[in-house]
């Protein structure tokens, strides 16, 4: 036996003479990790590059959030230069157009929340009903393919529709209208960001669902159908019941990500023209930060933004683990 | 949340219960279906035709998806753009060097995550998922990076974003579920634990890495913005930052008026040819590739 195979781990104290022996607990610990080092020293020498990896390139930039408490000047001290304490925050609570953002914020995040989390089950349920086998292929192979495009291709593809004298004013034009330059409107933005989000994610939004609805059991709607229940009734309280663990999941892994609302995506669609409606709390900060050169104050945004996106995935985690007894951990 | 797998698309027949409504039902499905598939391919087939359009049809809005008055000077003009080239070139560049960097960290740290006994893995694990949840920000990252000194180096686009805890996920799960009697046998061979990994268990994960290296490739070959937050470099971008430039720039030539209406449409054929060929490389493989895809995301779901 080598490193990799470890004897059984040391057992439980399953007799409760084993446990009642009053065997003092932090030497024994100590001891047991330099064996484990000994024994598996090779195995944690795979871990050193990736906890690396983490270390700098995720737990630095956690602590790099200081610069929000802190004065910081480009070029100096990736730490700042001295306290501030709260003044950043301050700032950008008493900061109309924060507030302006955070609602739009909101407001897309709710939209495409609204949509893109229930269409791909929708898809999904019409897709099981399709007998033909290679349709059904044919019409999943079609959707999952805007999965794979870049968002720069994606944006320039809507922006080409909804140009001038793209598809999209052609049909108005076809309807007797006058062709409106949809993008720089900011009445038509959520639209055309929500129909975009939509196009490219309930495709492959549906796999997980399909994978779900072959594991519900048979006998299940044969038990229905013995009941008098019809195709919508099964659906209804045998389909629906089936995948619920993974509606539970894919909802919550939903709402964690609710406030980081596309931030590629709008940063290659907005311009000012529709700032009123597009623009969002991750683009306002980038703006601070890159136009503005104000790194603290983008900073201080970007920390409470990730806070919130911390608690609302915890929140969502232990509602859905009280009222369903679906979590993610 | 258990997902068992593959046997797909079994033809659900419940019974012979057709009631007439639903047969008007399934007729309707299909007719949905069928939507969906031209909704989805129509801005394909648009921006095919727009890019082999003559000028003129475009402006006056008469392209939908066939080309009219064919034309390939669009395409003419932009294969024989130096720029193009390069920033093509940096894109296979950044994408090999990216995925190879990516499949070696995760291989690594998956397979050290897969053994169940190992002393400290809940830390191991737990350091990985948070990450997850919580993310430093685009500023720190800036500033990290640029006091590095990795600003106009290759390094920034393909270090940063090594890990995707997602793909690590699905790479433990994979690992965890390969018969550990095979490893035991090589140990007992006088195997240490990385010829275990490079000569047992490697050889058995072709089809997990080959799932890998896709998803890390499809992901580092769609990347704009890192290069475009850290490069400043034009011959130094990839090719979605140099389209990235191509839309801003008709956008900026749009708001600034009626003057440069010309450029505008000049830039709309262009851009309908480059958005073709940097999506080229991807339509060409996808329907090989497609079910690997797919696998891996469902194998990432059972441990979800």
């Amino acid at each position: 036996m080598t490193s990799t195979l470890r004897p059984p781990p040391p057992a439980p104290p399953s007799s409760p003479k084993q446990a009642q022996s009053p065997a003092p607990r932090s030497p024994r610990r100590g001891r047991s990790w330099r064996q484990a080092l000994r024994r598996d020293w090779q195995l944690y020498s795979l871990t050193i590059l990736p906890l690396l990896f983490f270390l700098v390139f995720r737990y630095l930039p956690m602590l790099g959030n200081i610069i929000a408490f802190r004065r910081f000047k480009p070029g100096g001290n990736i730490f700042g230069e001295y306290w501030v304490g709260l003044r950043y925050f301050r700032m950008f609570l008493t900061d109309p157009t924060f507030w302006e953002v955070f609602t739009n914020t909101l407001v897309l995040g709710t939209l495409t929340l609204l949509f893109c989390f229930p269409l791909p089950i929708v898809l999904a349920l019409l897709l099981n009903e399709v007998r033909a086998r290679r349709f059904k292929r044919f019409v999943q192979s079609v959707s999952y393919l805007p999965h794979f495009l870049s968002i720069v291709i994606v944006a320039a593809m809507v922006m080409q529709l909804t140009s001038i004298e793209g598809t999209a004013n052609q049909l108005v034009k076809l309807f007797g209208g006058d062709p409106v330059a949809f993008l720089q409107r900011p009445e038509w933005f959520r639209t055309i960001y929500v129909s975009s989000e939509v196009w490219q994610t309930v495709g492959w939004g549906t796999i997980l669902y399909l994978a779900a609805l072959t594991t519900i059991d048979e006998d299940l709607y044969e038990a229905a159908r013995i009941d008098g229940a019809g195709r919508l009734r099964q659906t209804w309280h045998v389909t629906l019941p089936g995948i619920r663990p993974t509606m539970v999941t894919l909802l919550i892994l939903n709402i964690g990500s609710f406030l980081a609302v596309g931030f590629e995506k709008i940063l290659l669609l907005y311009n000012p023209l529709t700032y009123p409606t597009a623009d969002v709390v991750s683009t306002y900060l980038f703006r601070m930060g890159f136009q503005s050169s104000n790194f603290s104050y983008a900073a201080a945004i970007g920390l409470f933004e990730a806070v919130i996106g911390l608690v609302l995935v915890l929140s969502a985690n232990v509602i859905s683990r009280r009222t369903v007894g679906t979590s993610l951990w | 949340m258990v997902i068992l797998g593959t046997k797909t698309d079994a033809p659900k027949t419940r019974g012979p219960d057709d009631s007439r409504g639903y047969r008007v039902f399934r007729v309707v499905n299909t007719v949905v279906l069928i939507g969906v598939v031209v909704a989805t391919l129509y801005p394909f087939l648009n921006i095919v035709a727009r890019s082999l359009s003559e000028e003129a049809y475009i402006i006056a809005g008469k392209v939908t998806i066939f080309p009219r008055g064919f034309d390939l000077t669009a395409y003419k003009l932009l294969m024989s753009d130096a720029l193009f080239w390069t920033n093509y070139r940096n894109t296979v560049v950044y994408t090999v060097v990216a995925t190879l960097i990516s499949i070696v960290l995760t291989t690594c740290y998956a397979y050290v995550l897969s053994k169940p006994q190992l002393k400290g893995r809940t830390f191991l694990i737990g350091v990985a998922l948070f990450t997850m949840f919580f993310s430093g920000g685009l500023i720190p990252n800036y500033v990290l990076v640029t006091s590095l000194g990795m600003k106009n180096t290759i390094w920034a686009v393909v270090i940063p974003n090594a890990i995707s805890v997602f793909n690590l996920l699905v790479m433990k799960a994979f690992f965890e579920s390969l018969p550990s009697e095979l490893e035991e046998a090589a140990a007992v061979d006088g195997l240490n634990t990385y010829g275990i990994l490079l000569r047992i268990v490697l050889p058995l994960s072709k089809a997990i890495i080959a799932t890998m290296v896709l998803f890390y490739a499809v992901s580092f070959w769609n990347s704009w913005f890192t290069a475009f937050l850290y490069i400043d470099q034009q011959d130094l971008l990839p090719v979605t930052v140099y389209l990235r430039n191509l839309i801003a720039g008709a956008t900026d030539a749009q708001q600034s008026g009626a003057a440069a209406a010309d450029v505008v449409q000049a830039a709309a054929t262009l851009q309908a040819v480059t958005i073709v060929l940097t999506t080229l490389p991807i339509l060409a493989v996808y329907p090989f590739v497609q079910r690997y895809f797919v696998r891996g995301v469902m194998l990432g779901a059972v441990k979800g």
